[in-house]
C-alpha cells in the first residue's frame, strides 16, 4: 500500500511539474491542482498509513491514526482552492487585458524578451 | 522602571505632535518639549546615584533564545550622553518653535526628532548589543526622515539618501562586527562582554570583529574616509544639524568607540586604525573647514574635524587621553550645538548663510553676536574658554605619542590641525561678526531674533565659559564618572584646570593661535592659491559608485528576472531538486526503513490504477482543455476514496465537495479562456521539462517512500488524542484540533481565503475599465449554446433538492465536533447547494432571492471567529481557549455545545462567502462577455405561463 500512495505521490508531481512548466495559463493551473493533490497527500501521509482506524474516539478503541496531518491538510485543501480561484481569476484577467493566455503576460506581437519559446 | 520609561517616552511621545498641531503650533511645541523634560527630570532624578559610582539596571525577557533582551543600564557615560541628547533636544525643541516658518510641517518634524531622540537614548542606554543594534538602524532611518525633512529640495532628498546609504552600510557592517564579538563572549549582554577583554583580545576573530564595528562608528561619526556624507546632511533644517552633529547622531559611533574602549582599545590594531583615521580626519576637516563660504558647510566641516579629534583620543588607548576624550565630547556638544544654532539665527535674520556676503553683524545683532563669537573663540580653543581646556589636553597627549616609533608626527599633525582650527573659527568671528557687512543687499534686514531663539545657544555659552573657567566645579564630576565608565577601572591622575604651566601643549596652542590668525589674513591669498587643485569631489565618486552598483544589480536581477514564467519555475524547481539530492547525499545511512508495510486491497489496485491512467492522460491530453479538467475531476475522486480508505473521512468529505466547486470554478474560467491549447512546445523542450519533472517526481515519492517506512518518532499527535475529549469537549479530534488546539492556524487559514476572494473581486470589479473592457465589450460568443439554457427538469430537481442539501450542510456543521464534519465542510456543501440554484435557474433569478452580502458573510466569519477567541480573554484564559457544556434535546439528543462552535460557525460563514464571492464575480464577468441580459424568470420555457401566453397575443 505505501509503494502505491509514494508512486501516486510521485506520480502527480512529475504530472503537475511538467504541467505548471508549459506556457499557457490554464495547463499551469491543473498542473497546481495535480500538484496540490500531491502535496496534500504528502502531508497527509507524514502520519503514516493506517486503515480503519479513523481519528474519531470510540468507546473501547484505543489505537487511532495520526490526527494531526490530517487537521492541517484539511484546511490546506481549502487554501489550495482558494488559490486555485485566484490564479483562474488572475489568468482570466490577464486573457482579456492582454488578448493571449500565455504565462508570461506579453502582448500579441511582442515576444517575451528574453526569447524564452516555449 | 523609570529607566526603561526614559526610553519608551521619546517612541510614546512621538504621537503627540502629530496630534497637537492641530491644536496649534505652541501647544505643539510645548507637548513635544514636555516629553523630553519629562524623560530629562527622571534622567536627572537618578544623576546624583549614578555619579557617585552606581549603576542602575532593568531588564525584561525579549526573545532570550537568540540572546535578546531588552535590557538597559545607566552608568556614567550613558548618563552624559543621554543628558547631552535630551537637554540638548530640548532646548532645540524651543529653537525649532521659532525657526520653522508657518509652511513646515512642524507636528511631523516634531515627531521624527523625537523618534530619533529615542533611538538614540536607546543606543546610549541598552545593556544588550543586539537591542543597540536595533536602535543604532533606528537612528539612521529617523535622521534619513530629518535630514530629508525639506522633502522639496532635492540637496535634501540626496543629503539624506547619501546619509542612510553611509551610516545605513556602517550599521550592517557593525551587525556583523557585535555578532562576533557575541560570538566570542558567549553573551550579548554589554555588561558581561565589557569584563572579557583578554578573551576578547586572544580571539583570533578579534581583528575582523574590531574592524567591522569600527566600521560602523566611522561611518557614523564621519571619520575619513566616510566624512564626505555629513556636509551633505547639511541640507537639512538648522535645527536638525545643530541636533545631529552637535550632541546626538554623529556621537554614536564616539559612545560605541568609548563603551566598547575596555575591551577592543589597548593593541596595536585599535591605536593604528582608530588613532590614524581620526588624526587624518582632524586635519582633513579643518583644512576643508578654512575654505567652505557656507556657514553651516564650515560648521559640518569642523564637526568632522572634532569628531576626528576625539576619535584620535580614544584611539590612543591611554586612560588619560580617554578622560580627555570624554572632556572634549561634553565640550564640543555645548560650542557646536550653539554655533549651529547662531548659524541659523543668521540664515533666519539675513536670509543668506554665505560668508563672503555677511560681515559687521555684531553691531546689528548684539546678543548673537556675543553668543556666536564666544562659541567660536571657544571652538578655536582660546582661553579661558572649555574647548582651550580640552585641546590642551589633547595636545599634550598627542605630544606623549609615538607613530611608528617616531615621536614627531602625532604633535606636529596635531599643531596643524589646531592651526586650521582657530584659522576656521576665526573666520567664523571675523568675516560675520566683526569688520564691515560686505553686502548692504541682503535679503533681510538682520535683527536680534526673539527670545526662543537666542535663549537656547545663550544657555550653551553660558555652560562654554563656566566650564572654562570652573572646570573642576562644574564638568569635574560628570568628566570623572564617564572616564570611570568608559576606562572600565580606576581613574588616571588629572587635573581640569586653565593653568598647567608653561608645558609642550601651551607652546602648541601658542603655535597654533599666531599661525591660524596668520593664516586668516592671508585668507584671500590661500583661496586663490588652491582654487585651481583638484579636490575629489566625494559627491561624484558616491554618485558614481552608486550608479555601477545600481547597473550592476540590474545586469543580475535582469538576467535572473526576465519576465518569463516558466523560467522561473524551472530555476525552482531544479533549485529544489539539486538541493533535494545533495541533502541525499550528504546523508550517508541509506539503508531502508524497516516499518511493517500494509497490505495492497484489490479495490486499493484498482484506484491505483485509475490514478495512474488518469494522471498520464492528463498531461498527453492537456491540449484538449475540457478534457484535462474532468480528468482532474477524476483524480479528485480518487484521491477522496484514497482518504476514506485511509481513515481520513473528514478529509475525503472536504476533498470531495472542494473537487465539486473546483470543477464549476474552472468550467467557468473555460467558458472565457481558449478551449485548446496550442501545440508549441518544441520537443527539446518537452524533453528538457520531462526530465526535469521526472527527476521532481523521484525526489518527492522517494522522500515521502523513505518517510512511510519509518516510524514516527516523538509526534505531538498522542496530546491531541488523549486531550480531545477531555480538554476540547469533542470525540473528532481532528475538528477539535482545527477549532482548538490549532485554532490560532485555523483562525489565520480563513483569513487568507477571505483575502484571496477579495482579490478576486477586486480583479473582476476593474474589469470594466481599459483594454480588458473593450475585449469584454466586442466578444464573440464563439461555441454553441444550449436552446434551453435552464432546462425545467434542472430547475425543479435543484429547488427540491435545496432544503435537503441545506440541512445536510446544518447537519454536518452540528455533528462536526464529534463526527466527521465540521464549519469547512459544511461551508463547502452548502457553497455547492447554493452554486446548483445559480445554474439550474440562473444569476439573475438567484441574486434576486439570495439577500446575502457576500462580502459581508467574509467578515462576519472572521469577526465571529475572532470574537469566539477573545471572549476566552474575559474569563482570564488565552486566545481561543474553549469551554463546553452538555446539552439534551429531544429528538436531536445529546451533543455538546462548545464555545469551538462560534468558532466553526466563522469558519463556515467564512467559506461559503469566499466560495460565493469567487464563482459570483467569475459568472459576471462571463455575463458581460456574452451580452445576454440576465434572467429573472427562472426557466426559459415555463410550463405554466405557456397557456396564457397566447391568449394575450390574441
Amino acid at each position: 500500500m505505501e509503494f502505491l500512495v509514494a508512486s501516486s505521490i510521485g506520480l502527480l508531481t512529475t504530472c503537475g511539474t511538467y504541467l505548471l512548466l508549459r506556457g499557457r495559463t490554464f495547463p499551469v493551473v491543473i498542473g497546481l491542482a495535480l500538484l496540490s493533490y500531491a502535496v496534500n497527500v504528502f502531508l497527509f501521509a507524514m502520519g503514516r498509513l493506517t486503515i480503519n482506524m479513523p481519528p474519531i474516539l470510540r468507546e473501547g478503541v484505543t489505537e487511532y491514526t495520526d490526527p494531526l496531518p490530517q487537521a492541517l491538510v484539511l484546511t490546506a485543501i481549502v487554501i489550495s482552492f482558494g488559490m486555485t480561484a485566484l490564479i483562474v481569476v488572475l489568468s482570466i484577467r490577464a486573457y482579456l487585458e492582454i488578448g493571449n493566455d500565455h504565462v508570461d503576460g506579453q502582448p500579441v506581437g511582442e515576444p517575451s524578451e528574453a526569447g524564452d519559446k516555449n | 522602571m523609570s529607566l526603561t520609561l526614559i526610553v519608551l517616552l521619546p517612541f510614546i511621545g512621538a504621537v503627540l505632535p502629530a496630534i497637537m498641531i492641530r491644536a496649534g503650533r505652541n501647544a505643539c511645541a510645548t507637548a513635544t518639549g514636555s516629553v523630553t523634560l519629562l524623560a530629562l527630570i527622571l534622567l536627572m532624578a537618578k544623576a546624583p546615584a549614578v555619579i557617585s559610582g552606581e549603576v542602575f539596571q532593568v531588564s525584561y525577557s525579549w526573545l532570550p533564545e537568540l540572546g535578546l533582551n531588552v535590557t538597559f543600564f545607566l552608568d556614567g557615560l550613558g548618563l552624559l550622553f543621554a543628558t547631552l541628547i535630551l537637554g540638548i533636544g530640548l532646548l532645540i525643541i524651543i529653537y525649532a518653535r521659532f525657526y520653522l516658518s508657518k509652511d513646515d510641517p512642524m507636528g511631523r518634524f516634531y515627531a521624527f526628532l523625537l523618534l530619533f531622540q529615542g533611538a538614540m537614548v536607546g543606543i546610549v542606554l541598552s545593556d544588550n548589543i543586539l537591542l543597540l543594534l536595533v536602535f543604532w538602524e533606528l537612528t539612521s532611518l529617523s535622521s534619513f526622515l530629518l535630514i530629508g525633512y525639506w522633502k522639496h529640495l532635492p540637496e535634501g532628498r540626496q543629503g539624506a539618501r547619501m546619509a542612510l546609504a553611509v551610516t545605513g552600510a556602517g550599521g550592517l557592517a557593525m551587525i556583523a562586527g557585535m555578532l562576533i564579538l557575541g560570538d566570542i563572549v558567549g553573551s550579548y549582554d554589554l555588561t558581561v562582554i565589557l569584563q572579557n577583554a583578554d578573551l576578547i583580545q586572544a580571539s583570533p576573530m578579534y581583528v575582523p570583529a574590531l574592524v567591522l564595528i569600527l566600521l560602523g562608528c566611522f561611518t557614523k561619526s564621519a571619520q575619513f574616509p566616510f566624512h564626505f556624507w555629513l556636509p551633505h546632511a547639511m541640507a537639512a533644517p538648522t535645527p536638525v544639524s545643530a541636533y545631529l552633529h552637535s550632541a546626538t547622531m554623529v556621537k554614536a559611533g564616539i559612545f560605541l568607540m568609548a563603551r566598547m574602549w575596555p575591551v577592543l582599545s589597548g593593541t596595536p590594531e585599535w591605536f593604528y586604525i582608530v588613532a590614524t583615521a581620526g588624526l587624518v580626519t582632524m586635519v582633513l576637516g579643518a583644512w576643508i573647514a578654512i575654505f567652505k563660504h557656507d556657514l553651516k558647510g564650515l560648521l559640518a566641516y569642523s564637526t568632522v574635524s572634532h569628531l576626528g579629534l576625539i576619535t584620535m583620543l580614544l584611539g590612543f588607548g591611554t586612560p588619560i587621553a580617554a578622560v580627555a576624550g570624554v572632556f572634549h565630547i561634553i565640550n564640543h556638544a555645548t560650542f557646536k550645538a550653539a554655533l549651529f544654532m547662531t548659524a541659523g539665527i543668521i540664515d533666519h535674520e539675513t536670509g543668506t548663510r554665505d560668508i563672503r556676503r555677511l560681515g559687521g553683524l555684531l553691531n546689528l545683532m548684539p546678543i548673537a553676536g556675543t553668543i556666536g563669537i564666544i562659541s567660536a573663540a571657544s571652538m578655536a580653543g582660546i582661553i579661558p574658554l572649555n574647548g582651550f581646556l580640552s585641546k590642551e589636553m589633547m595636545l599634550e597627549e598627542a605630544w606623549h605619542t609615538m607613530w611608528l616609533d617616531q615621536g614627531w608626527v602625532v604633535p606636529l599633525l596635531a599643531t596643524v590641525g589646531a592651526i586650521f582650527s582657530v584659522a576656521y573659527s576665526f573666520r567664523f568671528i571675523f568675516h560675520v561678526w566683526l569688520g564691515k557687512p560686505r553686502d548692504e543687499n541682503l535679503p533681510h534686514h538682520p535683527h536680534d531674533p526673539p527670545f526662543g531663539m537666542w535663549g537656547p545657544p545663550a544657555l550653551l555659552t553660558v555652560l562654554v565659559v563656566l566650564i572654562g573657567l570652573f572646570p573642576a566645579v562644574i564638568a569635574g564630576p560628570l568628566v570623572a564618572a564617564t572616564s570611570s565608565a568608559v576606562i572600565g577601572g580606576e581613574l588616571p591622575e588629572y587635573h581640569l584646570a586653565l593653568w598647567h604651566g608653561l608645558t609642550p601643549a601651551l607652546g602648541m596652542s601658542v603655535i597654533a593661535i599666531v599661525v591660524g590668525a596668520l593664516l586668516l589674513m592671508r585668507h584671500g591669498a590661500l583661496i586663490s592659491a588652491t582654487a585651481n587643485l583638484s579636490r575629489p569631489d566625494a559627491k561624484a565618486m558616491f554618485d558614481c559608485a552608486i550608479a555601477k552598483l545600481v547597473a550592476l544589480s540590474r545586469v543580475v536581477s535582469d538576467n535572473l528576472h526576465n519576465g518569463s514564467l516558466q523560467r522561473y519555475l524551472s530555476v525552482m524547481i531544479v533549485a529544489s531538486v539539486a538541493i533535494g539530492v545533495s541533502g541525499f547525499y550528504a546523508e550517508p545511512d541509506h539503508t531502508a526503513g524497516t516499518r511493517e508495510l500494509l497490505d495492497v486491497s484489490p479495490a486499493a489496485a484498482i484506484g491505483w490504477v485509475l490514478l495512474v491512467v488518469t494522471s498520464i492522460a492528463a498531461v498527453v491530453m492537456h491540449h484538449n482543455r475540457l478534457l484535462s479538467l474532468l480528468l482532474v475531476g477524476v483524480i479528485g475522486l480518487i484521491v477522496s476514496l484514497g482518504f476514506i480508505y485511509l481513515s481520513a473521512p473528514d478529509l475525503a468529505l472536504t476533498q470531495i465537495s472542494v473537487e465539486v466547486v473546483t470543477v464549476i470554478l474552472m468550467l467557468l474560467a473555460l467558458n472565457i479562456l481558449p478551449k485548446e491549447t496550442p501545440k508549441e512546445s518544441l520537443p527539446g523542450r518537452k524533453l528538457r521539462d520531462g526530465v526535469v519533472s521526472i527527476a521532481a517526481g523521484l525526489g518527492i515519492g522517494g522522500a515521502i517512500w523513505a518517510i512511510m517506512t519509518r516510524d514516527l518518532p516523538n509526534s505531538i499527535s498522542a496530546y491531541h488524542l488523549a486531550n480531545s475529549k477531555i480538554e476540547g469537549g469533542g470525540t473528532n479530534v481532528v475538528n477539535v484540533i482545527l477549532v482548538d488546539f490549532r485554532g490560532f492556524d485555523t483562525f489565520g487559514e480563513i483569513i487568507v481565503l477571505g483575502i484571496a476572494a477579495l482579490s478576486i473581486f477586486a480583479l473582476i470589479e476593474t474589469v470594466t475599465q481599459g483594454e480588458a473592457a473593450k475585449r469584454l465589450a466586442s466578444w464573440v460568443v464563439s461555441n454553441r449554446r444550449s436552446a434551453d439554457r435552464h432546462p425545467m427538469m434542472m430547475v425543479v430537481a435543484t429547488r427540491v433538492m435545496l432544503p435537503l442539501s441545506l440541512m445536510v450542510g446544518v447537519y454536518i456543521f452540528l455533528r462536526g465536533h464529534n463526527e466527521p464534519g465540521g464549519g469547512f465542510i459544511a461551508g463547502l456543501v452548502v457553497s455547492v447547494a447554493l452554486v446548483m440554484q445559480y445554474m439550474a435557474s440562473g444569476f439573475g433569478w438567484t441574486q434576486n432571492r439570495m439577500k446575502v452580502n457576500y462580502h459581508g458573510m467574509i467578515g462576519l466569519g472572521v469577526i465571529a471567529a475572532a470574537i469566539t477567541g477573545a471572549s476566552a480573554w474575559v474569563a482570564g484564559l488565552p486566545f481561543l481557549t474553549s469551554g463546553f457544556v452538555h446539552v439534551h434535546l429531544p429528538i436531536v439528543g445529546e451533543f455538546e455545545l462548545a464555545s469551538a462552535m462560534g468558532f466553526d460557525l466563522g469558519v463556515f460563514l467564512t467559506v461559503v462567502g469566499a466560495v460565493m464571492l469567487a464563482l459570483a464575480k467569475l459568472s459576471q464577468v462571463e455575463r458581460m462577455a456574452e451580452h445576454v441580459d440576465v434572467n429573472l424568470d427562472p426557466m426559459d420555457h415555463d410550463p405554466s405561463v405557456r397557456i396564457a401566453t397566447p391568449e394575450k397575443e390574441a
